[in-house]
């Protein structure tokens, strides 16, 4: 089989992986090496599902000893196999760099003989870019479960990211999907890896040269919409991941369906790429918004609203916190007005040192008012001409998207009609609270 | 407002050239209606005025600015300089006089006109540079790295450290075809020249096989139940692809066959319905 082969089914087995950013690490190249990383991450292209292509996100081989259901990968799969020698790897790896095409390499690998060989081959890969090519770009790998904590560390001191993938947001989950993993064999590398983190920073302020362990943190990713788990449960799981085990990121994946199974959604079922969005909103306020995950759901609410974003959701439900007087409200505040963003709320922050914000103003700073207004006062005074009506506010609050998503699905309907004007009206706090949101 | 504004000053084009002319500007006690490049101006109604460049003027000038306004507005007017924007050197003017007038806080003057502009306009300039970090490509030739690119900022010395720390053990070069200018570079030294154009040669076998492989690469990494075209010309707009080696023409022998063994495709999944 020649390299093409090769390259196209490791990378067909690959693409499901999410967790592909080449963000949080700053370094360059030593003399005599190769390779920079910035801390922003570079996206170096987009694939036609849209989604940023910034590392060679490849497998080593996608035989696997493995047979979770949900994966293409599984054992049971009739698939072509096929597996990269590390060296073949690394000379490819490079080639693209030099031409630009990529940030570095992301990964990970199918189970091959046992966690243990699997993890060899991934740092002998590892191990000829950085010390034979002395390549300082970005390296994500995948830690195997259930391979040595020794073996661990020293992929960690190789790779610039680590991570252990979830996948499935239950115990039930997986006992149902993946039953030879376990709960217990995701946590126990992702705690360690933690742990040596920890140790790692405190060493590199002892000793300036002390070799630096995944600089650019662990991350994780899990599959929404193969089991029946809720938009509440993941949430809540994602939260306690960023506290307790200082996870970088948290990714989500839809569930694309590439495997016959009983336990499994159908073949012909959509991914729930709407519902993925919603978790990665919500992700995006619990890490840079300062939310909690109870803030935006809960027992009652268990799944976020298709229609409106969380942010606006939680914005409608507490009405009592609004509005909020741009000239004097806190970062904190302004981030929690529907429509302002982190840049809006820097640069109001900015602008109001030297002048009083009038809604012109805003407009002259790129706040989108499309959204805000209902929730905003400029100096005491609300925008010009507001209907401060719940059909109103409701019209602003939807995005142009989903109108459109709307239009062209509903509206030659008219049950959907009256879904929109009725049970939309419903939500504002001062009819109904406790309904509000579920269309 | 000070008399003289029916003048256009016309300088060389240069950082410094425009420098002396916010000297002028000072000295005379005017403020021109525009700023041109000598070499583009036509015969125009407004008087034109001739500024010469003079090193020591504009001297005095960029040490001032980090003086009066803060070392931010200076490296913020520097960059303002390689923007596209129409009139920027007028905007760079009224940018300086507001500053002179109010010290450092002229940077978080967000709401004026004119820092707005700028800001508007170094933003674009920014995140074009950003861009073209990744979205550059590079093709070897006798193992030099040649890659083009025709960005609408003159965005060159934005990329040098980027590319430079990158590659220090490579010979490349960047060539700005808008701009007709190029960043050479070998080990730990790199100069922008001018470069009127630029002809390669054909790609050898091993470069081919590599561009090949890449293309391979790009298209099998999209998740077909996903297609969203939409979504990646936002994030990366056509203007780009022009040079970027995914998008280049692709010989058909370049998809190889593969073994078929009980592979079978999926339906692309309906379209998702909203609950």
């Amino acid at each position: 089989m020649d390299v093409f082969d090769k390259l196209k089914i490791l990378t067909d087995a690959a693409k499901y992986d999410v967790a592909c950013t080449s963000s949080g690490v700053n370094k360059k190249a030593a003399a005599g090496g190769i390779g920079s990383a910035a801390a922003c991450g570079i996206c170096h292209s987009f694939s036609a599902d849209g989604r940023c292509i910034s590392l060679f996100k490849v497998l080593l081989t996608n035989i696997c000893i493995y047979d979770c259901k949900y994966c293409v990968n599984r054992r049971s799969n009739d698939t072509p196999r096929t597996m990269f020698s590390p060296r073949e790897l690394a000379e490819l790896t490079i080639n693209f760099y030099r031409r630009n095409y990529i940030e570095g390499l992301f990964l990970s690998s199918g189970v091959l003989k046992n966690p243990d060989y699997t993890c060899e081959q991934i740092i002998e890969t590892l191990r000829i870019l950085r010390e034979e090519y002395r390549f300082a770009g970005y390296i994500h790998a995948k830690a195997i479960p259930g391979a040595d904590s020794a073996l661990i560390t020293r992929l960690g001191l190789l790779a610039d990211r680590m991570s252990v993938n979830i996948e499935l947001p239950s115990q039930n989950s997986l006992q149902l999907l993946a039953p030879d993993k376990s709960k217990h064999a995701i946590f126990t590398p992702m705690g360690h890896i933690q742990n040596r983190i920890r140790e790692n920073s405190r060493d590199i302020v002892k000793y300036r040269h002390a070799p630096k362990f995944v600089p650019a943190g662990q991350s994780t990713q899990m599959i929404i919409g193969a089991t029946a788990d809720t938009d509440y449960q993941i949430l809540n799981l994602t939260e306690n991941l960023y506290k307790r085990y200082q996870l970088k990121r948290v990714f989500f994946s839809a569930y694309m369906p590439v495997a016959v199974d009983s336990l499994l959604p159908a073949l012909d079922t959509a991914p729930p790429l709407w519902r993925e969005h919603r978790l990665y909103q919500a992700d995006w306020l619990l890490r840079f918004y300062g939310f909690a995950a109870d803030e935006l759901l809960d027992q009652q609410q268990q799944s976020f609203n298709p229609y409106l974003d969380p942010k606006c959701n939680w914005a409608l439900h507490h009405m009592d916190s609004f509005p909020v007087e741009v000239n004097r409200a806190s970062y904190r505040d302004l981030l929690r007005v529907p429509g302002i963003g982190v840049t809006s709320a820097q640069r109001i922050v900015t602008a109001r040192r030297t002048t009083s914000l009038h809604f012109d103003n805003l407009k002259k700073l790129g706040v989108v008012l499309k959204r805000a207004q209902y929730f905003i006062t400029c100096a005491g005074k609300t925008a010009d001409g507001i209907k401060n009506t719940p059909n109103a506010m409701l019209r602003s609050l939807l995005s142009a998207k989903t109108l459109e998503l709307y239009h062209s699905q509903f509206a030659s309907r008219p049950e959907q009609l009256s879904l929109f004007h009725q049970p939309a009206l419903r939500p504002l706090p001062q009819e109904a609270s406790n309904n509000a949101g579920r269309v | 407002m000070p008399a003289g504004s029916d003048l256009i000053y016309c300088y060389d084009g240069s950082f410094d050239g425009l420098l002396c002319c916010v000297f002028e500007s000072y000295e005379k006690k005017e403020i021109p209606v525009d700023i041109l490049v000598a070499a583009t101006a036509q015969p125009l109604l407004f008087s034109t005025k001739e500024i010469p460049t003079d090193s020591q003027k504009a001297g005095r000038v960029l040490a001032s600015i980090p003086q009066k306004l803060g070392p931010a507005a200076l490296v913020f007017i520097q960059q303002a300089f390689l923007t596209c924007l129409g009139q920027k050197e007028l905007y760079i003017l009224l940018f300086l006089r507001l500053g002179y007038r109010n010290g450092p806080s002229v940077m978080n003057m967000l709401t004026d006109n004119v820092v707005g502009t700028l800001c508007r306009a170094v933003k674009h300039l920014e995140r074009e540079s950003h861009l073209f970090k990744g979205f550059l490509r590079f093709s070897i030739f006798s193992n030099v790295l040649v890659g083009e690119i025709e960005p609408k900022n003159y965005v060159l010395p934005l990329l040098t450290q980027h590319f430079c720390e990158r590659y220090p053990e490579e010979r490349f070069l960047i060539y700005d075809k808008t701009h007709g200018m190029g960043l050479v570079y070998q080990p730990y030294q790199s100069a922008v020249i001018p470069i009127s154009s630029l002809d390669l040669p054909a790609a050898d076998a091993e470069e081919q096989r590599f561009r090949e492989l890449w293309q391979l690469f790009y298209d099998t990494i999209a998740i077909e139940g996903r297609y969203n075209p939409t979504c990646r010309m936002s994030h990366m707009p056509k203007r780009y692809w022009t040079y970027m080696t995914e998008f280049g023409s692709r010989p058909k022998e370049a998809r190889p066959k593969l073994p078929d063994a009980g592979r079978t495709l999926l339906p692309i999944p309906v379209q998702e319905k909203l609950p």
